[in-house]
């Protein structure tokens, strides 16, 4: 059922795509529908982007690559690479999906490489059990997916080769997109991206290291507690603040 | 009259916004002058949250940061890199040269690494040294002064370590080193590699009541919203516009400077970009900050009858001895880094805290010149990219690759910053025949004739290529760890960049004592015409194994006092 919600969810947000991006009525959106009003600036602003980047990111969020049922097997996919843990949501609850759905209208050269992997799986998913990928079982779809999810070493699977660098794609495009979302940062234990006052490794993560601070170049780095007395030097450039 | 002219008779114009042209902007405005700032970009400030990057997340881009519309990805604060729409620029011959262009208030320094390395007295003199290239015409002993002000004057990090060719001077405290940091200090020094704090242009400490003190957040890339980098928009451009001395037309594109029947600048003609007209301004001095590259194109397309080569270049020499910095780059596995204690922040400043300077003499190796080490590592914020192949590093481990699920989760946090990376960036020989020069057939969208690039590495480059790789593998060997990639091969030039990719270019309007083998005198004025200076790197006789950015703002602070001086003397 979890997969059928976010498929849900996805598709709302993919149609909500459409109308957002063609909201705005840049001169280039040409069959923009006019009625959709409301527009969604504060969200295009929201990284920074020049008049040419908010055109181009409204032309591929209204564009559509992914039909409904690939994007239902890639969601699916999403959630068998990096399933929820006790600690931490799935790829799809991550957004992943949305963000594949996006990348390969942003980088159009992975959408051959997408589409065949997935018409690839599903011809698959049906020679060995009448099914399409989406339609198996989570059994069947895990058999098949334990063919394709390691390399072939030695050369016994090599009828596999095109499910196998499809799977690669599939696992980047998905740690890549659960990693750079809020969850998997969270996740991974990045701590930063907000004002701070760097002053060297803990004492605890040197020891375990078994690295130290040289006291000779330690006594020429900043002072924290002086970073703002303007700073006052010599005429031989020592500094005396 | 279709042109456009401006009644306005300005003491000076600036072309262009960035390092050079920023400094001849707050130099000639504090001394009083009435400057006009020509810019091609249009109007930026670090601290508009509208173009703000800074602090943001990288779900926060639907792309995650990657590099679609930005070279460097989507949080990179370059308005333009390699390629400028409606810019182009050709190639003879089987050239690659890489140009990018910054189109912006502030240009380049918006984004760069704000690595901030003096020359020293070797670089000045180097064919004293090996018979190579040119010297210069001036010595470390003349710039050493503005370099000393500079330091004041704007900011930098680093220490005071007496060494020769990598001087000291009024540093602001270094950042201490981080975790990885530690492992290649002692890494280095185990195999004989110098290295030393860095020298960046950031605030470790308050520089003055204008200036904000930086808060850590390694995204000098992205501009500092509290103007705690050295960014030319934040620390001279709006400053400069705000104290009213200053005329700034942006989205203003230069395409020549105007001369008189004596051959003297009167002027320049720019595009304006947003009306796509032909305008005039009129100054009594122009001062060209416009890139090396973009400099060079300005003079070459201002023919005259007194200058029919085009301004400045009687001697054939405006274009030629172009030369980038040489780079090559390594990454290494380090086990020792796996599985590292998460949960505290390592972002530090933007770039690294440490760095080897050139440490070995030249004499006894294969390659005649110089390069610095830059250290990457650690546990940085992901962005696209992130994750990708990260299964595959378990060969290093002899472990099987492949997988998903809970094992693959594993896996990212297992090699999450286990890998150091170093880039080397030395000192490439200027050769005559390396060059930019006027495409006759191509034409930008603002109508004015493109450049078209000649360059070709030479041996000297290729094997001090050879020698970083060398080097690098040495360092990760000693660090525990194992290269990542290969060691690149002579077909491969050795790991060989390619021209332009550093972006450090220099030597298009190189200075000299001999107007017929140079284009600027020893104060970046042009022997042709004695009120026209450039300040940008054009004028540089040579690349040292240092970036070229605190040495052009140096080099514009000397010029600008030499232009205040000769109007005042009225020599000019």
């Amino acid at each position: 059922m979890k997969r059928r919600d976010s498929f849900k969810t996805l598709l709302v947000g993919t149609v909500a795509g459409v109308t957002a991006a063609s909201s705005i009525g840049c001169k280039t959106d040409t069959g923009a529908p006019k009625e959709a009003a409301a527009a969604d600036e504060s969200a295009d602003n929201l990284y920074g982007r020049l008049p040419k980047e908010i055109t181009r990111d409204k032309r591929i969020k209204g564009a559509v690559f992914l039909n409904e049922h690939e994007l239902t097997t890639i969601a699916i996919l999403c959630d068998i690479i990096l399933p929820a843990t006790p600690t931490a949501g799935s790829a799809t609850d991550a957004q992943v999906p949305e963000f594949i759905e996006f990348i390969v209208k942003d980088m159009p050269y992975h959408q051959l490489p997408m589409r065949g992997g997935l018409m690839w799986l599903d011809i698959e998913s049906n020679r060995r059990f009448n099914k399409e990928f989406a339609s198996a079982t989570d059994a069947q779809q895990i058999e098949i997916v334990e063919d394709i999810a390691y390399p072939d070493t030695d050369g016994s699977k090599a009828d596999m080769a095109p499910g196998i660098k499809f799977f690669n794609l599939m696992r980047n495009f998905t740690l890549t997109g659960y990693y750079t979302s809020k969850m998997g940062i969270d996740d991974l234990g990045y701590v930063g991206n907000f004002p701070n006052v760097w002053d060297g490794v803990p004492e605890e993560v040197l020891k375990e290291h078994d690295v130290a601070y040289d006291p000779e170049w330690l006594a020429k780095c900043v002072d924290q507690s002086q970073r703002e007395v303007i700073a006052e030097w010599d005429d031989r450039g020592n500094l005396l603040t | 009259m279709q042109i456009k002219e401006n009644a306005q008779v300005y003491d000076a114009i600036i072309v262009g916004s960035g390092a050079g042209g920023g400094m001849a902007t707050r130099m000639l405005s504090d001394a009083g002058m009435k400057v006009a700032l020509v810019e091609a970009g249009p109007y930026f400030d670090p601290k508009d949250p509208v173009t703000q990057t800074q602090l943001k997340w990288p779900w926060e881009s639907p792309r995650r940061g990657a590099g679609s519309t930005r070279a460097f990805g989507d949080f990179d604060m370059s308005w333009g890199d390699w390629e400028v729409d409606g810019e182009p620029y050709t190639q003879k011959e089987d050239t690659d040269f890489r140009w990018w262009r910054a189109r912006m208030l502030g240009g380049r320094t918006n984004h760069w690494g704000r690595i901030s390395l003096r020359f020293g007295p070797t670089d000045f003199k180097h064919k004293d040294i090996d018979g190579l290239g040119e010297n210069w015409p001036i010595g470390y002993e003349d710039v050493k002064p503005y370099y000393d002000r500079l330091d004041k004057m704007v900011g930098v990090y680093g220490t005071n370590e007496g060494r020769y060719n990598d001087p000291d001077g009024f540093f602001l405290p270094p950042p201490k080193p981080r975790l990885h940091e530690l492992y290649y200090i002692k890494a280095a020094r185990k195999i004989g590699v110098d290295v030393i704090p860095s020298r960046m242009s950031m605030l470790t400490k308050r520089l003055n009541n204008d200036r904000g003190v930086c808060f850590y957040c390694r995204q000098c890339g992205r501009s500092c919203s509290a103007y705690a980098d050295f960014s030319s928009s934040s620390v001279f451009c709006i400053p400069a516009v705000n104290g009213g001395g200053v005329d700034l037309y942006v989205n203003s594109m230069v395409k020549n400077v105007l001369t008189d029947d004596e051959g003297r600048a009167t002027g320049v003609s720019y595009i304006n970009k947003e009306d796509r007209k032909e305008y005039q301004l009129k100054g009594r001095v122009v001062v060209l900050g416009a890139s090396a590259c973009s400099s060079a194109r300005i003079l070459l397309n201002s023919k005259s009858k007194q200058h029919p080569n085009g301004l400045g270049n009687s001697s054939d020499n405006v274009g030629r001895y172009l030369h980038d910095s040489t780079g090559a780059g390594r990454g290494g596995f380090v086990p020792a880094l796996m599985d590292q204690k998460t949960g505290y922040n390592q972002d530090g400043t933007g770039g690294m805290h440490i760095y080897s300077p050139w440490w070995l003499d030249n004499k006894k190796l294969d390659f005649p010149r110089g390069y610095h080490i830059e250290v990457g590592g650690g546990m940085g914020m992901p962005s696209y990219g992130f994750g990708f192949n990260v299964t595959e590093y378990n060969e290093f481990l002899g472990l099987p690759t492949g997988g998903y699920g809970d094992k693959l989760r594993e896996d990212v946090k297992k090699f999450y910053g286990a890998f150091i990376h170093m880039a080397g960036r030395g000192e490439a020989i200027a050769l005559r025949d390396n060059r930019c020069e006027l495409d006759p057939d191509v034409v930008d969208q603002w109508g004015i004739p493109v450049l078209r690039f000649n360059y070709k590495w030479s041996d000297y480059e290729r094997l001090q290529a050879k020698h970083m790789h060398q080097t690098f593998e040495e360092i990760i060997h000693a660090m525990g760890g194992t290269p990542t990639g290969h060691l690149p091969t002579k077909e491969e030039d050795y790991g060989l960049l390619k021209p332009g990719q550093i972006i450090h270019e220099v030597g298009t309007t190189r200075m000299g004592n001999d107007p017929k083998t140079s284009v600027t005198n020893k104060y970046s004025q042009l022997h042709d015409a004695d009120n026209v200076f450039i300040v940008d790197a054009g004028p540089f006789t040579s690349q040292a194994d240092k970036n070229c950015t605190w040495t052009i703002m140096a080099l514009s602070m000397r010029t600008s006092e030499y232009i205040v001086n000769q109007l005042k003397q009225q020599n000019i």
